[in-house]
């Protein structure tokens, strides 16, 4: 995993509310192609008008915007299946942040497991970005994260929260499994505990085999 | 103060308390399907690590396998690489695998409960997010991505943040011709897309008590769909019931141990929630949705909203898109929207009562002209119960295409889709857009409304149409 310190880049508003990861990423795409091919199909559905040509409406397409490395979001972003593949996508056009009110809980967590930072700002403060990104399209946000800080173009350092443990793994580059596997042992004792307390829930027997 | 349902069932899972309401989680049944098990399964040989507990996983194909009659493993593409991916990868590490044609194959989410693999108070998971699903029957279950997914392969635990509680209370006896489908649309039209974000939610109340295992699975199955990863139902005697003489249910003294651990597992009386909702269920009407989010909802007796009178500019934009997608114009009234597809299936509404429903509307009536329509029961034991039943001749005889059971068309990962531009009535769980294949357009209903679009073509109020014509 790529360690997350700090990003500097245009920002691309994207601020419709509840954009589900079946938009973010297809379903077949993903049983079809590995994850850094994923980069042409992020938000298919909306880069494309009916005839299959780029629809140049969409915020994406916009040639300041194409690789911007942050995305503005609206409330809920990545609402929906428990797809990786939508960080994955993301990651693949090199999006390394999404700045956004709220998120879905599933998407929040595979963005910390693929260096993807998710950071959550009051609607109105990430409405006020993406006017400042329209009417600057090129100018750069700085997300700084040993800071904690937002930095937009020509603005104040705005700070963010974060919990600590999941900023850490970030400026690491460390995902969950890296940390869990340093308490082996104390799973083993759990489990011995365990069984002996809730037998039922680790005694699995085929009732049809006997 | 007393514990709520969710607190006990979090508190015996907590291996190591990491700080910040963090917690390592002890995963007591993992679940792998054929999308992202596999992948799960190599990425840990990537790394160099072994399955932790094979015993506790199971693994079955559901998403990408076709549901054409007389199917095998590789009848499509995707399901040909998938599909023995899944189960050469199984078979190796020593996890219970339910292949393709396996007498108990089946959508994960319908299976686990079947099997008796899903149990009051156990923590599981699965790489899916309908996986709230467990919760009817009291579990604390959740849909995880799949990284976490070789988490919970390497260390049996998963890292999780404790959420706050939510408890809906629907009120009331639930009126007839109404579901538990249209309980939790109304709910989510109520409280949108994004009321349950970081809320693990229990559902109480009279209509709940009064209703049996498979409505309970509907509900909780639908959570994720405002936002709560987690939904739960405290177990009862209709639980336990439920459970009794599953093949993989806990027997004898293990039962008897069990049966007292999951008496303790309801909310106490003055429990304390962060949100509680109230939902008078006598007042639901069955639901249509006329857009592309679950919240897009409303009583058949509904019509489609004009965008002019959205809250907020957001929605105004959100609104007009839908129904530009859905090809609807503000005002139109639901019923008598022509519908050129139904299906009727998936881990919402694909289980034997969802049929019989959908078979007492079906029966002695015909498909209409113009319309085509699926079943796709949720499992190969639904299946061979419906058969014995005789749902299926019930089915065929209207000219419903009676399939094999799988996710099919609720995502249309393996080429089963709706086509461009035309209408289906789906029981499935997600209208977005292109999730029933790019430019289909989705309703979501009860099983029951479904078969009423298919034998009337149009949008129907199923409760005017009464039991088999
Ligand atoms: S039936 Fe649909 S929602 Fe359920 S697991 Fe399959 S694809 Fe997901």
């Amino acid at each position: 995993m790529t360690p997350f310190t700090s990003i500097s880049g245009p920002a691309a508003p994207l601020m419709a509310q509840n954009v589900n990861t079946d938009v973010i990423i297809r379903i077949e795409r993903l049983a079809n192609s590995k994850a850094h091919e994923l980069a042409p199909y992020a938000f298919e559905a909306w880069r494309y008008g009916s005839d299959g040509t780029p629809d140049p409406d969409f915020v994406l397409n916009d040639p300041a915007w194409q690789a911007a490395p942050i995305l503005l979001a609206g409330e809920n972003f990545g609402c929906g299946s428990s797809r990786e593949g939508a960080v994955w996508a993301l990651n693949a056009r090199g999006i390394r942040v999404v700045i956004a009110p709220s998120f879905g809980s599933i998407f929040q967590n595979n963005c910390y497991q693929n260096g993807t930072l998710p950071v959550v700002l009051p609607a109105e403060t990430v409405a006020k970005f993406a006017e400042i990104a329209r009417a600057q399209p090129e100018a750069p946000f700085t997300i700084d994260l040993e800071r904690q800080v937002v930095v937009p173009p020509n603005g104040e350092p705005l700070p963010f929260q974060i919990d600590r443990r999941r900023r850490e793994a970030l400026l690491r580059g460390q995902d969950d499994i890296a940390q869990t596997l340093e308490r082996l042992e104390e799973i083993a004792a759990f489990q011995a505990t365990d069984r002996a307390s809730r037998p039922w829930a680790h005694r699995i027997v085929d009732g049809d085999a006997g | 103060m007393g514990e709520t349902l969710f607190d006990k069932v979090w508190a015996p899972h907590v291996v190591a308390d990491l700080g910040e309401d963090y917690a390592l989680l002890h995963v007591d049944r993992n679940m792998l399907h054929d999308l992202s098990g596999a992948n799960g399964l190599e990425a840990l040989e990537a790394r160099g690590l072994t399955v932790h507990s094979p015993d506790l996983t199971f693994s079955c194909p559901d998403h990408a396998v076709s549901s054409l009659p007389g199917r095998t493993a590789t009848s499509t593409p995707i399901s040909a690489r998938l599909a023995p991916a899944l189960r050469e990868r199984a078979e190796r590490t020593g996890i219970r695998h339910f292949d393709v044609n396996d007498p108990e194959q089946g959508i994960i989410h319908v299976i686990g409960p079947e099997l008796g693999l899903t149990l009051p108070g156990l923590l599981i998971t699965c790489g899916d997010s309908h996986t709230s699903t467990h919760g009817g029957l009291g579990a604390f279950a959740f849909g995880v991505g799949s990284s976490e997914i070789a988490h919970i392969l390497a260390t049996q635990t998963i890292v999780q943040k404790r959420p706050d509680t939510m408890r809906v209370s629907f009120e009331g006896a639930l009126p007839t011709g109404v579901t538990p489908k249209d309980m939790i649309l109304h709910l989510i039209g109520l409280v949108g897309t994004a009321g349950g974000d970081g809320f693990a939610v229990e559902y109480e109340g009279e209509a709940v008590r009064a209703m049996p295992i498979e409505g309970r699975l509907t509900i909780c199955n639908m959570s994720i769909e405002f936002g709560a990863k987690i939904g739960l139902i405290a177990p009862d005697d209709t639980t336990y019931a439920y459970i009794d003489g599953r093949r993989f249910a806990p027997k004898g003294a293990d039962w008897d141990a069990a049966l007292t651990h999951w008496r303790t597992l309801p909310s106490a009386p003055g429990a304390r929630f962060a949100r509680e909702i109230t939902i008078d269920a006598a007042k639901i009407e069955p639901q249509i949705t006329w857009g592309t989010s679950p919240e897009h909802t409303v009583g058949i007796g509904g019509r489609v909203p004009d965008p002019a009178s959205a809250a907020d500019a957001n929605r105004r934009e959100a609104w007009e898109k839908a129904l530009d997608y859905m090809g609807l114009a503000p005002g139109t009234e639901m019923e008598g929207v022509p519908v050129d597809h139904v299906f009727i299936g998936s881990c919402t509404n694909g289980r034997l009562s969802d049929l019989r429903e959908a078979a007492a509307i079906a029966t002695g009536r015909k498909v209409a002209e113009g319309t085509t329509a699926w079943v796709v029961p949720g499992s190969q034991a639904v299946k061979r119960d419906a058969e014995t039943e005789g749902l299926d001749r019930v089915f065929k005889e209207a000219g419903f295409e009676w399939r094999e059971p799988g996710c099919s068309q609720c995502v249309a990962a393996n080429g089963e889709v709706v086509a461009p531009g035309a209408r289906a009535v789906s029981t499935t769980n997600r209208n977005f857009v292109g999730r029933q294949g790019p430019g289909a357009r989705t309703h979501l209903a009860s099983p029951a409304m479904a078969a009423a679009a298919a034998v009337t073509g149009q949008i129907t109020d199923v409760r005017k149409l009464g039991q088999g014509g």
